[in-house]
């Protein structure tokens, strides 16, 4: 079984959902990288999705936009990133995502972007412009290594692609739950709720939701209709005004619903 | 004889091109892809471009024999397709109109826009004026205060300009939050990109909508000389103007395409934007293409005197033929530029776009090597009102 089959299968036998935190990788220095997935891990992360800093980064609102300037700022290169992950990986067991954008990528060979992030033990990608349309560019050396590529899905896709795409994954599917970039919402798409049942109905792999969630009460309303919540520009937000109490408190939702149950 | 059919089906030429975006993007990028494909082949669509590019933009524009700019460079004779004689003063508005019609056959409403010296959005709020949609432009805080006369223009047209402040605030960080408006907006409006760039359809598209400046120049210069051109010469940008020069001659082997890229302060320099001629292939807004990137792939900005050739990429379809080498891509300094602006308002009383005195700069060196008996044909892409203020300033700082 690998990290992710693992971590489902856990989180399934507790019937408990996924809560998969962002952090961008670099932002604070890239020395802390390690600590933070140590912490978030202990916290409760069923998976750990790492952003790797780009300068044009389109699908992200200013949240991590300005995290990812402060990480290039740093000096963070994808490089660095990958070495980091290498060591923390003695440490941290649950699976960790890179989320990049793909000129990072194709910048440091494809062949050899895939060769290093297996030895760092890296578990899957996200890469936001990247459709399946073009994916090709890719897969075929992430198969090899056995390195999922989590793929996306929108309010936008339709019905008949979404069952296309949720059909060549492995490790879940990324359900966009805005029509938007990155960055926490107060409101959402009424038929939200419909979509998600909807995408959960085809989908054979778990369904986690993820853009613009920032409260506990918006995760546990949505988890009624999935496997699980992505939460990317709070936990930025709240690392970068290192806020670790308001952080132990949000990923805690799922535990503590579960004791009060 | 028709050979060249790139792009293919999925948009790609050879390994450049195709759809880099995020999948919220993809269905609106498909529809688009098929819409534009039943147009294309619709006389009354056709017909339509026709009319309004008679009538409103005043096409055909002349083919002019530059004698005086001839005689001056001492070889070739150089003819200039009067791109700059256009309603609103480029060859931008080629484009504009036949997005424009598209939208409006597609119900939409609202248009966004990039621009970076801000021609293209000029002509994009000038159509958008005609049609009486939305519109929307995004536009760097650095080209607002380069450009502050065309900010206004577009404002007169009734479009609304949105400063943008992120990364080098120049063109490419337009792109960037033109292309987050339309993630956010994707229902009602369209997305009208300025050149033969982002993702499939728009290289391909754009490039057939100004492709007929090739194609007027192909017949006026049978009708007026009698043969082909032995050579093209247009400034890159993104690539539209010379794309929509280049591409009715890319079958004709007999005639030489050059593209003209800034070459800034020197392409040795940390400030140009020369990215075939210094940069090396990535994803950028939708395709594969070259780039100006750093050894972590991270995209560097671009610099040039003009506004509309600071973008740190080049379209794929250019990319591609520097590939297979159909055609040859140079460079042209800002001080060649300026050169070549004050040249060709002193020789032949036309005042040409920084973007377009690239292409003369580089025209008057061809030229001068090249036989008498040769003939060369420069886009003039667009006229230099918009660039005296520039112009007067840095000549100023000069002396
Ligand atoms: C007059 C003129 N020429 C050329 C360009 C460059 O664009 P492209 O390379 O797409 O023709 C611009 C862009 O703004 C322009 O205004």
């Amino acid at each position: 079984m690998n990290r992710f089959e693992q971590a489902f299968s856990t989180l399934k036998e507790n019937k408990n959902k996924a809560f998969v935190p962002y952090i961008m990788a670099g932002d604070g220095g890239l020395d802390c990288l390690v600590d933070r997935l140590i912490l978030l891990e202990k916290y409760g992360a069923t998976a750990i999705e790492v952003g790797v800093p780009f300068s044009d980064p389109v699908a992200d609102g200013p949240t991590i936009q300005r995290a990812g300037i402060r990480a290039l700022e740093n000096g963070t290169t994808l490089q660095g990133i990958i070495a980091e992950i290498g060591k923390a990986r003695q440490e941290v067991s649950v699976p960790i995502l890179l989320m990049t954008y793909m000129n990072p990528i194709y910048s440091y060979g494809i062949n050899e972007f895939v060769k290093d992030i297996r030895q760092a033990g890296v578990d899957g990608c996200i890469i936001p412009d990247l459709p399946i349309e073009e994916e090709a560019i890719i897969t075929p050396q992430l198969e090899e290594a056995e390195i999922e590529l989590i793929r996306l899905v929108t309010l936008t896709t339709p019905m008949e692609r979404i069952k296309t795409i949720s059909s060549k994954g492995k490790g879940f599917l990324y359900t966009v739950t805005i029509k938007g970039i990155t960055g926490a919402r107060n409101e959402y798409d009424s038929e939200l709720n419909q979509f998600l049942m909807a995408v959960k109905e085809v989908s054979p792999i778990p369904v986690l939701a993820g853009f613009g969630i920032s409260s506990q009460d918006q995760i546990i309303d949505l988890t009624k209709y999935c496997d699980g919540v992505i939460v990317g520009s709070k936990i930025v937000d709240l690392f970068n005004s290192q806020n670790l109490l308001e952080l132990e408190k949000l990923m805690s939702v799922f535990k503590s619903k579960s004791e009060i149950l | 004889m028709n050979t060249y059919t790139l792009p293919n089906e999925s948009g790609h030429f050879g390994i450049f091109g195709g759809r880099f975006v995020p999948e919220t993007l993809m269905k609106a990028v498909i529809e688009l892809g098929e819409a534009y494909e039943s147009a294309k082949k619709d006389p009354s669509f056709q017909a339509e471009i026709g009319q309004l590019l008679k009538n409103y933009v005043g096409r055909e524009t002349p083919l002019y024999f530059a004698d005086n700019l001839t005689r001056h460079a001492g070889g070739a004779k150089i003819f200039l397709k009067r791109e700059d004689l256009n309603h609103t003063g480029a060859h931008k508005i080629n484009n504009a109109i036949g997005q424009a019609l598209l939208a409006v056959r597609m119900g939409k409403k609202k248009i966004v826009a990039e621009t970076g010296a801000g021609q293209h959005g000029v002509a994009t709020a000038t159509v958008c004026a005609l049609l009486n949609l939305d519109c929307i432009v995004f536009m760097g805080e650095e080209d607002i205060k380069r450009q502050a006369l065309n900010v206004f223009r577009m404002e007169l047209l009734g479009a609304k300009v949105v400063s943008v402040t992120s990364g080098s605030a120049t063109l490419k960080d337009a792109v960037n939050e033109a292309l987050r408006y339309w993630v956010e907006n994707v229902d009602d409006t369209h997305y009208l990109l300025g050149s033969v760039m982002g993702p499939h359809p728009f290289p391909q598209m754009v490039r057939d909508f100004q492709s007929v400046i090739g194609k007027e120049t192909k017949l006026q210069f049978q009708l007026s000389v009698g043969t082909l051109p032995d050579a093209l010469v247009a400034c890159i940008g993104g690539g539209s103007n010379a794309m929509g020069m280049f591409h009715p001659f890319i079958e004709d082997e007999s005639v030489s395409l050059y593209g003209v890229e800034a070459a800034g302060q020197g392409v040795d320099t940390e400030y140009h934007a020369a990215s075939l001629t210094k940069g090396s292939p990535g994803v950028l807004h939708g395709a594969l293409m070259y780039l100006l990137q750093d050894h972590n792939g991270q995209i560097q900005e671009a610099h040039s005197i003009s506004a509309g050739l600071d973008y740190p990429g080049v379209g794929p379809e250019h990319s591609y033929l520097h590939d297979i080498g159909r055609a040859a891509y140079h460079s042209i300094t800002d001080k060649e530029a300026l050169d070549a602006f004050q040249l060709l308002s002193k020789l032949e009383g036309i005042i040409p776009a920084l973007e377009s005195a690239h292409a003369i700069a580089f025209a008057v060196k061809l030229a001068a090597e090249m036989d008498e008996s040769k003939n060369i044909v420069v886009c003039l892409s667009g006229r230099g009102d918009k660039d005296v203020d520039t112009v007067k300033s840095r000549l100023r700082e000069e002396r």
